[in-house]
């Protein structure tokens, strides 16, 4: 058990999403002998070195084959192995995808993919690395649970609860280093369950991800303006938490989406889905990545020229409020 | 074994009244019956017996072969074996997994028998079980890429408990292997790859029985190359590729059964000890 206090989350922020997530994985292991994990030749690129040097029986490189990895993966958990199979977005959530379908959906094995670098934290690697459409991939295989925690802190405790989690599981890694922290002190977590975060009556940011912490950004910026907002981190896309989705949409005029995906079938789209059929469905703007292969940079040029930082999600609210009113 | 297993797919083709696999399924009756019959360790009272010998049809349109030899093994009952692809049956045209009926998993899509083979020998070696695992795939199965890629990584791993067996009857859907992708030597692709290499004439019972028998060496993985006529058995579907996914007529069937009757294995008993 790693303890959350504002001083490991400013240290987990630094080592970022994949350090972190490998000292997890270190931390569960102690406790879990029948934990397995794979790497498709990228264990030091996830943050698995110290896991490989100190559990090298439970790791597996499986050489620079995606595909087989998943169905490697599917193999031992049907053996009562739980396993995490890990490498970056598109190598799982694409070049596997139909593996992750057979094995994990079709065959519900317990194995946790866990995608690296998703959304476009790989910066200038480019696009052939990002994860611009994983979710909506993962998301439409049944009996998958899909889940993007939204910091350092959520990724603990996302492994916490996969490895608790008898089941096929996506996990969606996003962030860089010097990933901004959103929880500070311990917090519950619950697969299913979205956390509120911030309450406000005036319109309701629902985020997963590393746009959690850019939401609460935005809400800040509308605070000032006298938009009060509320903020919920939809850390579990599939299946989405449509109570607290519902009791959102109770409260305000208008939900906004904000995911590090494009805007076609992920979290804008889970929730579209959700309320489409609600006779008062409250408004809805839908804020991510353009549906584009764009010109890359470092992560923080691609988050600027994409408006996903916060005084621009804050703007983009601010006109769609506006909207509403005329 | 075989020749009941051989009639069980004639009358269930017929009477499901639907079109199926029958040529490959064919092709692969003399293997199944010598895994079903002699080499694989099953206990069909307790189908999850932990220590129950591991089989994947990863060649999944091959059903034709696996479920009549689990009726053979005593896995599922003729009652169960009579749903054959009717709406809802737990035997459609692929396997589903059903532990309980002996299918190990779900295939269809091919190219993935082998990697999930080589994670369950994996787990087999980290939790010193004496179980083997046998994976079966198709000639034209192995132009997925993905089965190479567990080819490798069963060598790198030196899993001697893994065995393939590749029904290598020359022929796939559209026709013949070699127009369509070319294999060379199967064997010396798989011993090219590391694996301990055996070819037989996947219709030879003694032969089979000779090859799985025989002892292997330590730290490889292992294949068995068997050579086979798709439709065997029945002279008007032997290599006629028409017959890899067809319905059986009244006609048909009573021809092929009179055929496999003049071969002398029309009648078998399913009871017999031999495969």
């Amino acid at each position: 058990m790693m303890e959350i206090t504002p001083r490991t989350a400013r240290q987990w922020s630094r080592l970022g999403s994949r350090g972190i997530f490998g000292q997890a994985i270190l931390s569960v292991a102690e406790d879990h002998p029948e934990l397995m994990v794979l790497s498709a030749d990228l264990g030091n690129s996830s943050g698995l070195d110290r896991f490989k040097a100190a559990y090298p029986d439970q790791f597996l490189n499986t050489g620079i084959a995606e595909q087989n990895m998943i169905g490697v993966a599917a193999g031992l958990a049907k053996e009562g192995f739980t396993v995490f199979a890990t490498s970056f977005a598109p190598f799982i959530a694409m070049r596997a995808s139909e593996q992750v379908r057979m094995n994990l959906g079709y065959m519900e094995m317990n194995v946790k993919a866990v995608a690296i670098g998703s959304g476009i934290a790989m910066g200038l690697l480019g696009n052939s690395h990002f994860g611009l459409e994983d979710v909506a991939v993962m998301r439409a295989i049944p009996n998958l649970t899909v889940v993007c925690p939204a910091d350092c802190a959520a990724i603990i405790k996302t492994v916490e609860a996969a490895v608790a989690f008898d089941g096929p599981m996506y996990i969606r890694l996003t962030g860089a280093a010097n990933n901004p922290p959103v929880y500070t002190e311990d917090f519950a977590f619950q697969i299913g369950r979205a956390i509120p975060l911030r309450d406000g009556g005036d319109v309701g940011l629902v985020a997963c991800g590393t746009m959690v912490h850019v939401a609460l950004r935005a809400a800040d910026a509308l605070a000032e303006q006298g938009i009060a907002a509320s903020v919920i981190d939809m850390h579990t896309l599939k299946p989405l938490d449509g109570a607290a989705l519902d009791a959102l949409a109770a409260r305000v005029p208008a939900l906004v989406t904000v995911e590090e995906h494009t805007v076609i079938g992920g979290l804008g789209s889970a929730v579209a889905e959700h309320t489409a059929a609600q006779p008062d469905r409250v408004r809805h703007l839908a804020l991510g990545l353009r549906d584009a292969f764009v010109k890359t940079g470092q992560y923080e040029y691609m988050l600027e020229q994409e408006g996903l930082v916060g005084p621009a999600v804050a703007e983009r609210v601010r006109a769609f409020l506006r909207e509403e009113r005329t | 074994m075989a020749a009941f297993m051989r009639r069980k797919i004639l009358d269930v083709s017929y009477t499901c009244g639907l079109t199926a696999h029958l040529g490959g399924g064919l092709s692969m009756v003399d293997v199944m019956a010598v895994l079903y019959g002699h080499v694989l360790r099953l206990d069909p009272k307790t189908p999850r017996w932990p220590d129950r010998d591991r089989f994947i049809l990863s060649k999944g349109h091959g059903v034709l072969g696996f479920y009549p030899a689990l009726l053979a093994a005593g896995l599922i009952s003729e009652e169960v074996f009579a749903t054959f692809q009717a709406n809802g049956s737990a035997l459609i045209a692929h396997p589903v997994m059903n532990l309980d009926l002996g299918i190990e998993s779900s295939n269809g899509s091919l190219g993935h028998g082998l990697s999930m083979g080589v994670g369950i020998a994996l787990a087999a070696r980290k939790k010193r079980a004496g179980f083997k695992t046998v994976v079966l795939l198709g000639d034209g199965e192995c132009n997925e890429g993905a089965v190479w890629e567990a080819v490798m990584l069963a060598a790198q791993l030196g899993l001697d408990s893994l065995t393939a067996v590749v029904d290598h009857n020359k022929l796939q859907s559209d026709g013949e292997s070699r127009d369509i992708m070319q294999v060379g030597n199967m064997a010396e692709r798989f011993a090219a790859f590391g694996w301990h290499a055996l070819e037989v004439d996947g219709h030879d019972i003694d032969a089979l029985v000779t090859a799985f028998d025989a002892p292997a060496p330590a730290g490889r993985p292992r294949v068995i190359v068997a050579h086979t006529i798709k439709g065997k058995g029945v002279p008007f579907m032997e290599n006629d590729n028409t017959w890899h996914h067809k319905r059986l007529t009244k006609a048909d069937h009573e021809a092929a059964l009179a055929a496999l009757t003049a071969r002398g294995g029309g009648e078998a008993a399913a009871t017999e000890d031999a495969p």
